[in-house]
Parts: C-alpha cells; structure tokens; sequence
C-alpha cells in the first residue's frame, strides 16, 4: 500500500518534466488533468485503505497518510479535475511555451500532494513554501496588466508569513527537545504533547498559525489574495481559491490538534474565532461594493476560509466534518466560478461587473452555471454547502459560541446582499444572443462540478466513516 | 568545548548578526547591504558550527557548509545580480527621517528582549540566552521591508527576516533535521531567484522598482 502513497508525488512530477520536454505541443495540457485523476484515485483508493485498517507510512516516517490526507488529496483531485479540464486555454490563446505552462501546473499540484503527504511539520512547511514558489509565474502569467504587480506582492507576501510560520516549526522543535529524536515528526509530538514545554508550545503554535494563515488567506494576513486571485488565468485560480487555500488550512487542523493536546483549545480558539470573523468581516465589507467579478469571487474565497476557521475553532465531530466536507463543496463551485469567469472575461474582454449585462439571455452557457454556482457559493439547498454551513453554526450554537455565531450568521447576510446585487446585474436584463458557445468537452467540467456539488448532498451517509476518521486522526478534536 | 569559550563565541557572534542589521537599516547602499547580508550569512554558518560543536552534532560540518554556502555566497551573489541587471545600486529617498529608522529599530531589538526572555527558562545555557538576537533580527527585518521603497531592499529584509529565523531555529534547538533545512534553504534561494526574475521584468515595464508605486490593485 505504500506504492500508492508515491504516486501523488511521482506521477505529477513525472508529467511537468514530459511537459517541459513537449513545451511548444497544445496536448501537454492534458498532463495536468492527468495527473488531477490520479490524484482523485489515489486519494479514494487510500481513503479505502486507512479507513478500514492504519494509516499508510513510508521512509521511516516521514510520509504518512491518514483519513485526514486521504480526504484531502481526494479533494485536491476532484477540484482539479474540474479547474484544470474547465480552465484549459484554447488553442488560438495558448502561448508558444504552454508546455511550460502544464509543467508548472504540475509541480504545483505535486507541492499540494507533498504537504499533505508529509508527517514532518518542517517538511509541511517546506511543501507549503514550495505551493508559493511554483504558483508565483503561473500568476505573473495572467494576461491582465496587473499580473506581474499581484505576483510580487502574492510571492513576497507569502514568503514572509510562511517564514513566520518557520519560526513557529522551529520553535515547536525546540518544545520537543530532549523528547522526540524524530524532529518535528507530527505523529511524535502529538504521542509525546504531555511531555512538551508548554509555554514554547503556545508561542510556536500561535506563530504557526499566524504564518500558515496567510496561505490560508484568512484576515488579517489576506491582502495578497484578491489581487493574486484575480490576476492569474482561471485555471490557476480555480486551483489557488479552490485547494490551495485548504491544503494550508488543513496544515492549520493539524498545529490546532497539537497545541490543544499541549495546552488545551482556548488559545487556538480565540485565534481561529478572531480569524474567523475579521475574515467575514472583511469580505462581507468588501463584496457589498465590488466593482470587479474575479474580485468578489476571490473575497468569496476569503468568506469561506473564515467559515471554516469558525469551524475549527468549535471543534467536535460535527463541526471538524462539516469543515472537511465544506472544503470539498466550496473548492468544486469555486474552481467552477473561476472557469466560468475566466470565460465571460474572454468573452466580454473585462472583468468590471459594469461591463456584463443580460448574460442569461446573451450566453445562457455561461450565465445559467454562473448564477447556479453564486447560489452554491451563498449556501442555498440543494448545495452541500448548504448543510456544512448550517452545521457549523448549529454545531457554534450548541458549543457555547452563541454571540459569535450571531455575529457570523448577520455577516453572511451582508455577503448575501452584496453577492446577490452583483451577480443578478451581470446574469439578468436584456441582452441579444451572442456567439461562442464552446464545444461540448468544454462544458462538461462546468456542470460536473456543480452537479457534484449537488450531489454531495445527498451521499453524506457513504462518506461518513472516511469524515469521522479524518476527526479521529486529528486526535478526536476536542 | 569550553563552557566559558562557547559563551564567549555564542555572545560574539550574535553581537555581529545584530550589528550588521543595524548597519543595514542605517545605511542607504543596496551593494554594501548585500555585503552586510554575506557577512551576516558567514556569521550564522559560525553560529551552527558552535552550537553543533558543543552539542557534538555528527552532521555539523556538513550544516555549517551549506548555510555558508547558501546565505553567504549564492543568496547574496543572486541578488548583486538582479540589482546589477535593473541598475540600481542606492536606495530610493523616503520621507522617512533616518533617525526615526534607528530609534524603530532599537525599540524592535527592546521588544525582542522583552519577548524573548522569559522563553529562555529560568536557568538558560548561553545558546537559549542569545534567543532575543534572533527574535531582534526577525523584527528587524520587517521593519526594513515596511520602511524602505526598492524592491531590492524588500529582497533584503525578508533574508535579514529569514536569518533570524535560522537564528532562532539553531540556538533553541540547534535546527531541525537536515532534510527540512536543506529543503528550506532550497525554497528561500527559489523565492528569491523568483522575486530576482520579477524585478528585472518590473523594471522593464515600468521603468522603476519602486514598490510603493505598485497600487493599481485596491480596492
């Protein structure tokens, strides 16, 4: 079994380098989706396997996939299957070296799979600078003339709160000195957390936090994201809105689950409610008068983590399973807006939400999934969106969290307002048929991400056992 | 080693990794900041192969090499390079006194003792007692990254910021195992080979590094 942990590293990696080889060749875009699939398998395969009998290891410890890994390497597949296939450029936009392009794609994608392989935190963090490294052309390769502007401050910015976290990593190994001859094996410090210098414990933690956060794209540390998130070509902001974001939030799950086994759940708690809600704070402000559609969905991205950081802060079965799924239900309608948007900007040649009008009735290929997926994104039924939300709140509610879940709810309302005024004045209104509907593969992946989305709904029973694994793993979250 | 000789060489070398920060606020020239960071980079190497000296660490030379190698040689020669290609070797006037730059950067070093104190223990070996220099030169670096306008200094302050880090990392528990530092090195000198590639193509689009000027983005 511990083949199959390899092949989420091996097969991407394999394929950026056949991709740079064939870099003038249109079909090296078929490498990434590729790989996407094989992630997907691997991920459910692996889902299979750790969920009826023990996590898989290899190279003494230092990879390891638990239901945690699973789960999320299955979702890292799912969402770029849709953002890759979807987003692909066509033919007459790709540049002369889209082979470079895939290969990029690729190793981005086998950054991902490495941080949520990894059992070491210094190794997570290293994968998670390696995301940074790897996206940072793919996002000064947008065609907007503000690419290389949103690229400086995404890979400056992003460097300095990783480092952050470094420090947090570095501080943690300090806690475990003289315990665990494994470093900062995460296994280890969780087994050993009695044993560990608390008052170390409390700092590197928060500092850890802090850092992975602006990977994570949670306020205060956001304000690289909607710039990068808009700039880059769709296919690269599906993914960075879409797994990005969670892959650097289920590193934060898993510094939360140490720290609480060291020093209880209140430090980490108040971080991840202050986080939480200046996130949906910040976004419910900023949607309600957004001038740009790429903008307000990347704020989208930004209310969704913060979502997800209440969740965690709650903690319990409930509500670390709702986080998990809601990170699959979000990543699949996000990854989807963004291929649909960066078709309407191919169409319209803007992206101003001024500047779309009637799309209903002028392209009812793009404006019936786009106001489908705004629905999915506001967390109207059937959307599995829907239940994760109100199970993070319900599960706030009966936490003791009633006022910050009050809060919470009375923001998502302001992001409702503001989403719903946008998106209507660009779908509905008058507006003549106008050309470009794109062949039938080319739509497909739009709808199988919503549809999946939907579909979610209504397979919680089937993926129940893999959720709860995934809550146990993370030492029951207390 | 020597207890008394380790304390000494602890004190000596932290004394220069501070120095050279300061130096690199006080100063207005990109190129003799890159050398501050070379010899800021030689002094950490000095400081693994203390600490694993003492410690007996059986991978210590090899430690030692690298860091020397990494953030005294290549880092800096990468970055004389971009500033070099976009032909900018003074830092762009701001409007800030640089009086007040100092008196920010010894109220930073004061909140690092602050911090940085009571994490030692109560009865801390020489190692853990220097930890404050390392929390100083991470402060220290972001103060240079909000104070000054040139991309190339934004370079500099985020490795002052991330040798304080290795600073931290190697006097409280004398660094982490060396495939995560081999792989951090490796990441650091990518970031900024990468923010060395997006200078030139600024400086080719827009004529200036100025980054403060980058504000067509907002909101």
């Amino acid at each position: 079994m511990a083949a199959l942990l390899w092949l989420p590293l091996t097969v991407p990696l394999l394929l950026a380098a056949v991709g740079f080889a064939f870099r003038a060749s249109y079909w090296t875009l078929l490498l990434p989706v590729i790989s996407a699939v094989v992630l997907l398998l691997t991920g459910v395969s692996l889902i299979g396997t750790v969920v009826s009998s023990a996590p898989v290891v290899a190279i003494e410890g230092w990879l390891r996939v638990d239901a945690l890994s699973a789960w999320m390497l299955a979702v890292v597949g799912a969402v770029a299957v849709v953002a890759l296939w979807g987003g692909a450029p066509l033919r007459s936009k790709a540049s002369t070296s889209i082979g470079s392009f895939a290969a990029l794609l690729n190793l981005f994608l086998a950054a991902m799979s490495l941080a949520l392989v990894a059992d070491n935190v210094g190794l997570m963090w290293v994968a998670i600078e390696l995301t940074t490294v790897t996206t940072a052309f793919l996002v000064a390769s947008g065609d907007g003339e503000h690419a290389l502007e949103a690229a400086w401050k995404y890979v400056v910015l992003g460097a300095v709160g990783v480092a952050i976290a470094f420090l947090g990593v570095a501080l943690l190994s300090a806690a475990a000195m003289g315990h665990s001859e494994a470093g900062v094996s995460w296994t280890a410090l969780m087994a050993q957390a009695a044993t560990l210098d608390p008052t170390m414990v409390q700092l590197a933690g928060a500092l850890a936090v802090l850092g992975f956060a602006t990977k994570a794209g949670l306020a205060p540390m956001h304000s690289w994201l909607p710039d990068a998130h808009s700039q880059a070509p769709a296919p690269v902001s599906g993914l960075m809105s879409g797994v990005l974001l969670s892959v650097a939030f289920s590193v934060i799950l898993r510094i939360q689950a140490i720290t609480d086994a060291v020093v209880g759940p209140e430090l980490m708690r108040t971080l991840l409610l202050t986080a939480g809600l200046l996130s949906l704070a910040v976004a419910a402000g900023l949607m309600l008068t957004q001038t740009d559609y790429k903008r307000l969905l990347a704020y989208s991205s930004i209310e969704h983590m913060g979502l997800l950081a209440l969740g965690a802060a709650v903690g319990g079965e409930l509500a670390i399973a709702a986080v998990l799924l809601h990170i699959l239900g979000h990543g699949l309608i996000k990854s989807t807006m963004f291929v649909i948007a960066g078709r309407i900007s191919a169409a319209t040649g803007s992206h101003r939400i001024e500047d779309v009008h009637g799309l209903l009735r002028a392209r009812p290929d793009l404006g019936a999934p786009f106001l489908l997926g705004t629905a999915g994104l506001l967390g109207f039924p059937p959307f599995v969106t829907f239940f994760t939300e109100v199970a993070i709140i319900v599960a706030g509610f009966t936490r003791g969290l009633g006022w910050q879940m009050a809060v919470a709810c009375a923001l998502l309302l302001v992001v409702f307002a503001g989403v719903t005024r946008q998106v209507l004045a660009m779908t509905l209104g008058a507006g003549t048929r106008a050309p470009g509907r794109l062949v039938w593969w080319r739509r497909v992946p739009v709808w199988l991400g919503l549809l999946s989305a939907m579909a979610l709904s209504f397979a919680l029973w089937p993926l129940s056992p893999v959720l709860i694994a995934a809550v146990t793993a993370l030492g029951g979250a207390q | 080693m020597n207890q008394h000789l380790f304390a000494q060489l602890i004190a000596t070398i932290t004394g220069v990794l501070l120095l050279t920060a300061i130096l690199q606020i006080w100063g207005r020239s990109l190129v003799r900041s890159i050398g501050l960071l070379s010899v800021q980079g030689a002094a950490l190497a000095a400081l693994v192969l203390t600490v694993g000296l003492n410690a007996g660490e059986p991978q210590v030379w090899l430690v030692t090499g690298i860091v020397l190698l990494m953030k005294s040689v290549v880092l800096p020669a990468a970055m004389l390079r971009s500033a070099k290609l976009i032909g900018e070797t003074r830092e762009r006037p701001t409007t800030i006194n640089p009086a007040v730059e100092l008196i920010g950067a010894a109220g930073l070093t004061l909140i690092a003792y602050i911090v940085g104190v009571p994490l030692a223990g109560p009865d801390p070996d020489p190692a853990r007692q220097a930890l404050p220099v390392g929390f100083s030169l991470v402060l220290l670096g972001f103060w240079l990254l909000m104070i000054r306008r040139s991309a190339i200094t934004q370079l500099v302050g985020f490795l002052v910021l991330d040798n304080g880090i290795a600073t931290v990392s190697f006097l409280a528990s004398g660094g982490l195992p060396l495939t995560v530092e081999l792989g951090s090195s490796l990441d650091v000198l990518l970031v900024v080979l990468i923010l060395g590639v997006l200078v030139v193509r600024m400086q080719r689009q827009q004529g200036h590094t100025d980054i403060t000027e980058l504000k067509e983005l907002h909101d």
